[in-house]
């Protein structure tokens, strides 16, 4: 795009402040790794000194090569009168998200082919079940949903603000660097850097650098928010706000650890005993809250209504969702505690609340739901949306399975047991996976001027081969999770425990096979979408006019 | 340690609660509370997404 100009005549090209910035920052962070890297305790410590060097020093590059070939000007923040979006990172964003996505599902796979065939484990510490367990939840959670967010949350604060993202380097930096500490975990886990607390392995490290990523998405989010041109914020981006706020504070809440040494990977938590137990869940049943939760039902906000082409269902009752939601999740975190050290007091607050959630919960589903009414055609006749119907349902389901469950009653009976776990993936896989497939089936066209996927036969195959994925896995592990529990409190005549340990996991190897069957078809179907993006987006097809069917703007 | 235990937790039995029940009475009167004005603003946020430009 850019035109030849006289030398002479063109403006002096000068460096912007946030480029200046980011080259003496990446420059100097560069040389303390280096200086880290030789200085480390630990071979694996240094490995990730080096990959700190590599990165800064590759920015240093990218940025320099930038500001050689970028126009003199200012980037314009409206072109005729429209907003000049910044489309290019949730372009990034959303790739990354489809290729965490297959390797978090198929990390699962081999992880569910363990526990059924441990010869699967290959005796190699660094792909035992104990190191792989971790790097599925994180690469899904975090690398697969963690991208879908920040790709979704950029288009849609762009849309709904109709205004160009706010920084130069500064999304960009957020991008890639949420995904280099992506790599940063994944690679720790593996060579068995952890600081074992659930869903918050990485060591401190990692901690402060997704702190410097996570401070510089805030911002960006917030100024492009601050610079909208519509009067209203909508719903949606509260959502977003409540998931990046709350991830910032739970972070660092759970994170405040001191390292034994700059040289060091490993370091030590402020919080003692059952008070870090607390800290601990707090953090993680929020991080169900607020990013797989609060973060996703932005996506529901946004685009179920722009798929099905109607407003959202009630508009108010979307209001008190966003508020219930957000005064009552922050309490829920004790019931994972539950017959522990935990004051039996906390641990009752823990159970009531996530009882009372379940209200604000299926306030949410069924507003998301009624925003096909008077549409429902449209399940049968479009396989995106039904693909995040379904995901709304099932965010109704296990909201529904989690309150259940967190009374201490029933928790007595599905603590420990393989029931929560399948929980989780009714949530994860029902509810998150769905609702982002939907999503990026929505965008992949958008962003690459597409009027649709390549294959709209290929979306409904991937719906169908992954929802018998999805009920397989979950039935079967209810089915183990009653089986466990029940055989774990079976008492004999004379008051001895009736099953030994391994009884109970031979019992359940029937189940772990169909749960790795379940797997593998919900990869599958994972692997389905990924051709289907492919195809769509080196598709030979002139760019379509955008969506007319609607009234014209203004 | 366990003053400010006491503290914190008479605390938040107390005004912390009624604090938070009242923010909350709050938003639910502010979103249901009938005024002309403010349904037309909800319907216009509504129709955000649906705006082509």
């Amino acid at each position: 795009m850019s035109t030849i100009q006289d030398p002479i005549q063109a403006p002096a090209k000068s460096m912007r402040f946030g480029e200046m910035a980011a080259l003496v920052g990446f420059s100097a962070f560069a040389f303390l790794s280096i200086i880290i890297a030789a200085k480390a305790y630990t071979p694996e410590y240094a490995f990730h000194a080096y990959l700190f060097a590599a990165a800064s020093i590759a920015s240093v590059f990218a940025i320099g090569n930038r500001y050689m070939n970028r126009p003199a000007g200012a980037v314009p923040q409206f072109i005729d009168g429209k907003p000049n979006y910044n489309f290019d990172v949730v372009k990034v964003g959303t790739i990354f998200a489809v290729v965490w996505g297959i390797a978090g599902f198929l990390v699962g796979v081999i992880a569910a082919l363990q526990l059924a065939f441990p010869m699967f484990n290959f005796d190699l510490p660094w792909i035992s079940f104990g190191r792989l367990r971790p790097l599925h939840t994180s690469a899904v959670i975090f690398a697969f949903g963690g991208n879908v967010l920040i790709a979704t949350s950029f288009y849609v604060v762009q849309r709904t603000s109709r205004a160009r993202l706010a920084g130069d380097i500064a999304p960009w930096f957020v991008i890639l660097g949420y995904n280099f500490f992506i790599v940063i975990a994944g690679t720790g886990y593996l060579l068995g850097i952890t600081q074992s607390k659930e869903y918050a392995e990485p060591e401190w490290y990692s901690d402060l650098f997704l702190t410097v990523v996570w401070v510089t998405y805030f911002l960006v989010f917030l100024v492009t928010v601050l610079k909208r041109t519509e009067p209203h914020i909508y719903v949606a981006n509260w959502f977003y706000f409540a998931f990046i706020i709350t991830i910032a504070v739970l972070h660092l809440g759970n994170n405040a650890t001191i390292p034994i040494s700059l040289f060091s990977p490993k370091s030590y938590i402020v919080w003692s005993g059952v008070q870090d137990a607390m800290f601990q869940w707090w953090y993680g049943h929020n991080a169900v809250g607020f990013f797989l939760t609060a973060g996703f039902l932005a996506l529901m906000y946004y685009f179920i209504p722009k798929r099905a082409d109607r407003p959202v269902y009630s508009y108010r009752l979307s209001i008190v969702h966003f508020w219930a939601l957000i005064f009552i999740y922050i309490w829920a975190g004790p019931h994972h505690l539950h017959y522990t050290a935990l004051p039996d007091w906390a641990q009752t607050l823990g159970m009531t609340f996530s009882v009372i959630l379940w209200m604000p919960s299926w306030g949410g589903m069924i507003n998301g739901l009624m925003t096909l009414s008077g549409a429902w055609d449209k399940l049968r006749t479009d396989p995106v949306i039904r693909m995040m119907v379904v995901a709304v349902a099932f965010y109704g389901m296990s909201t529904f399975e989690g309150p259940m469950m967190s009374v201490k009653a029933v928790n007595s009976l599905s603590h420990y047991t393989e029931w929560t776990i399948g929980h989780v993936h009714s949530g994860a896989l029902g509810w998150v996976a769905y609702i982002s497939f939907g999503a990026i089936y929505c965008l992949v066209p958008w962003l690459w001027h597409k009027r649709e996927m390549y294959s709209m036969k290929a979306v409904s195959w991937h719906f169908w081969v992954s929802t018998l994925g999805i009920v397989l896995y979950i039935s079967s592990m209810w089915v183990a999770g009653i089986l466990q529990g029940l055989m774990w409190r079976a008492y004999t005549k004379l008051g001895f425990l009736e099953y030994s340990f391994i009884e109970t996991v031979e019992a359940m190897h029937p189940l772990y096979v169909i749960r790795a069957a379940g797997g593998i078809l919900f990869l599958a179907g994972a692997l389905i979408m990924a051709w289907n993006v492919w195809k769509t987006i080196t598709m030979p097809e002139a760019a379509a006019e955008p969506k007319l069917a609607l009234a014209p703007a203004e | 340690m366990s003053d400010t235990y006491n503290a914190l937790a008479g605390f938040a039995q107390t005004f912390g609660l009624i604090l938070f029940v009242a923010a909350f009475a709050a938003v639910v009167a502010y979103v249901f509370w009938p005024s002309k004005k403010r349904k037309k603003d909800f319907d216009d946020a509504a129709q955000i997404p649906l705006k082509e430009d």
